[in-house]
């Protein structure tokens, strides 16, 4: 087991030690497709909190060949234990785009109902569990779907994805800890983007590595550049593969870069040097890819143009039909607590109906998120 | 019909479920092999395996983050927390996680799974072998929390919450698992979650339960009856969802009230149903609403049979109201 990090594909866009990409033509195209519409939707995403028209965005910004090349490797019914920096994964088993803006948004058209925070998505028709805003209980509940895919015999795997800050966490260490002992059919993939909010990695951890940590527990761990999407796509293919054979989990570490400050409510040039982030904004993932591709002639400049168009096209429509849908119905402050509606909620469902009526709508006084 | 411990009730019931539905599934410390320190799960290691019941790491969180990725994706698990007083390192993934998924994900994901876990004193177990920390749960929308009192009750309860889509706390009271039998049918039943019983029927005063106290308060009942104080029982059963309209119908016959419980009296579950009584009875109240709790101190080891409500302090209780 070695921890050394795993590359393919240097920052001038040369594929390096011998690597010959296993995936044709057109699946690179797509791959190239899919993180320009994810880039397209991150930039817009937050531009629409700049514009107050959501409370709140949390972005990926050159994370995109970290979640979309490893999430690639996957079937379609593997199922995927999110953390907030994934959405390309979403664009990628097809939900419409409006519909996550309308979760952005909050409006009737959230499957959700509004009833979290922007970017918190869940869309069980593609396996894409709910997101939870406090950090790594995700992780011990891919553990637990795992084990359930293989006490059924099925040859599915579970994913799940989240930051170096989580790695902190105690539910990180008790999950990869519990993956272990059981040999259960997960990948762990941690995005090490470098910061959580403002404490750098080096305040993280004293450990040379993330994926070093994963070798403590019995579990085969690796360090990938996260901005290459050919290493992120053999080396999770590669853990799945395993996976699926009964191998056991994988921890992965996708050594990346946050380019955008943590979310909309943060500034990064608080804490962090313009030199360190104009060094990566070099190794930006979608760069390295376009430069590689163009010198394959598998795209070309003209591509590029129609692709970037496309992307906007799309999303200016997404937003558009989004935007028309009003608030969820009072109702729904009060469904999905239980399967069932209980007396005392129906009790208050109805004084609070009433009251809507008799007063008029409440008004919204709340402030913007957070300060 | 068999005598059974409330203890053997359970595992009775456990190993029943697991019979009719393999997606029922067992996880926690020391359940496998050695059946549980208490012997809960006594002999389902040797009957389902040791991918049915599980032995797992000594973590909390682990044990409750895995039953809930396991409870969305189709299984039904119950987990076990040895003790109560140790639940807390899981206390985020029931709070933030179990009790909230159905929600937030607009009721994509549910998760069917029932927390079993022994609470409460009597048992000569300290500060962390003794709590009764049900109210953090009870202000927990999202959980159903259940507490049976005897063995007829645990096992039909504990039917129904292994059968609910929705996640369920099953307290346990641990001082009843042995010291207690009584008639347990040997076929499945259900008793349905959010039905108060009434152990003991009377007009004058109306003592509410759940749980360790059950027996205390019958206990106590009994004597104010010799006394000719006719005083009814209502055991709760299940705190949430809660039978509001027993309470009530009780209430407004008697018009006195005592609460019983064993935790810290102040923000405790009995806080909450002397609230609503007042809210909805006032006008039928004759005497103040009591409340014989825990003291607001961490349990105690040497003197907890002096900190535990106990027959002597209901009944003194009981009285006062009726004298009132």
């Amino acid at each position: 087991m070695s921890t050394e990090l795993i590359k393919y594909l240097d920052e001038e866009g040369n594929l390096i030690n011998n690597y010959k990409p296993s995936l044709d033509e057109k699946k690179l195209r797509y791959l190239y497709d899919l993180m320009i519409l994810t880039r397209e939707f991150d930039d817009r995403g937050l531009k629409l909190q700049r514009q107050g028209r959501i409370g709140f965005y949390i972005g990926c910004k050159g994370q995109e060949a970290s979640h979309i090349a490893s999430a690639f490797a996957l079937n379609d019914d593997d199922w995927i234990f999110p953390s907030y920096r994934e959405p390309g994964i979403l664009i990628m088993r097809k939900v419409p785009l409006y519909k996550l803006f309308c979760q952005m948004i909050g409006n009737e058209g959230d499957p959700c109902h509004g009833r979290q925070m922007p970017c918190h998505y869940s869309h069980r028709e593609v396996n894409f569990v709910s997101i939870s805003s406090p950090l790594a209980t995700q992780i011990p509940h891919a553990v637990g779907a795992s084990y359930a895919m293989k006490y059924n015999k099925e040859k599915k795997v579970a994913v799940t994805y989240f930051g170096d800050g989580s790695t902190s966490e105690g539910d990180f260490h008790v999950a990869l800890n519990f993956a272990g002992v059981y040999k259960t059919p997960t990948i762990f993939i941690c995005e090490n983007n470098q910061w959580a909010i403002s404490v750098p990695i080096t305040k993280q951890t004293a450990s040379e590595s993330i994926a070093i940590k994963g070798l403590a527990y019995g579990i085969e761990s690796f360090k990938v550049d996260g901005n290459d999407v050919f290493a992120v796509y053999e080396v999770t293919k590669k853990a799945i593969e395993k996976a699926r054979d009964g191998g056991g989990p994988t921890l992965i570490e996708n050594y990346t870069y946050r380019l955008g400050s943590h979310s909309s409510s943060d500034d990064a040039t608080r804490y962090r040097s313009n030199q360190e982030y104009e060094l990566w904004l070099k190794k930006d993932p979608i760069i390295r890819f376009e430069k590689y591709l163009l010198s394959e002639g598998i795209i070309n400049k003209d591509y590029i143009d129609s692709q970037k168009k496309f992307a906007e096209e799309e999303i200016n429509n997404a937003i558009k039909q989004a935007e028309k849908l009003k608030n969820p119905s009072l109702e729904t402050l009060f469904t999905d607590v239980y399967e069932d509606i209980p007396s005392n909620l129906k009790e208050q469902m109805k004084n609070l109906i009433d009251e809507q009526k008799r007063l008029g709508e409440s008004e919204d006084n709340s402030l913007a998120f957070p300060l | 019909m068999a005598q059974l411990t409330l203890l053997q009730a359970i595992n009775q019931a456990l190993k029943e479920e697991m019979r009719r539905d393999n997606k029922v599934i067992i996880l926690g410390e020391d359940v496998g092999l050695n059946g549980g320190v208490f012997r809960a799960t006594e002999g389902l290691f040797q009957e389902f395996g040791e991918e049915r019941v599980i032995d797992t790491p000594l973590a909390e969180s682990g044990i409750i983050g895995m039953a809930i990725g396991m409870a969305m994706y189709g299984l039904r698990p119950i987990p076990e927390i040895q003790f109560m007083d140790f639940i807390y390192p899981a206390f985020e993934q029931i709070v933030n996680e179990m009790a909230k998924m159905r929600y937030r994900s607009g009721g994509q994901y549910n998760v069917p799974l029932v927390l079993r876990t022994p609470y409460g004193g009597g048992i000569r177990g300290g500060h962390y072998h003794s709590q009764s920390s049900e109210a953090y749960f009870t202000h927990t929308p999202g959980l159903k929390v259940v507490v049976p009192s005897n063995p007829y009750d645990a096992k039909g309860l504990l039917i129904s919450s292994i059968r609910d889509n929705d996640p369920v706390l099953f307290l346990e009271p641990k001082k009843l698992y042995r010291t207690i039998k009584g008639e347990v049918p040997e076929n499945e039943y259900i008793i349905p979650l959010g039905k108060a019983s009434i152990p003991l029927q009377g007009d004058d005063v109306t003592v509410i339960a759940y749980g360790a106290m059950i027996p205390i308060c019958i206990s106590a009942a009994k004597k104010a009856n010799e006394e000719g104080i006719s005083t009814e029982v209502i055991d709760l059963r299940t705190l949430i969802p809660l039978d509001k309209e027993t309470i009530l119908n009780s209430v407004k016959k008697t018009g006195k009230v005592v609460i019983v419980y064993e935790a810290p009296k102040t923000g405790g579950f009995g806080s909450e149903l002397s609230a609503i009584i007042a809210e909805e009875a006032i006008e039928y109240l004759e005497a103040p609403i009591l409340r014989i709790a825990g003291l607001d101190t961490p349990y105690p080891y040497t003197l907890e049979h002096i900190y535990s409500p106990d027959p002597r302090r209901v009944y003194e209780a009981i009285k006062k109201v009726y004298n009132f």
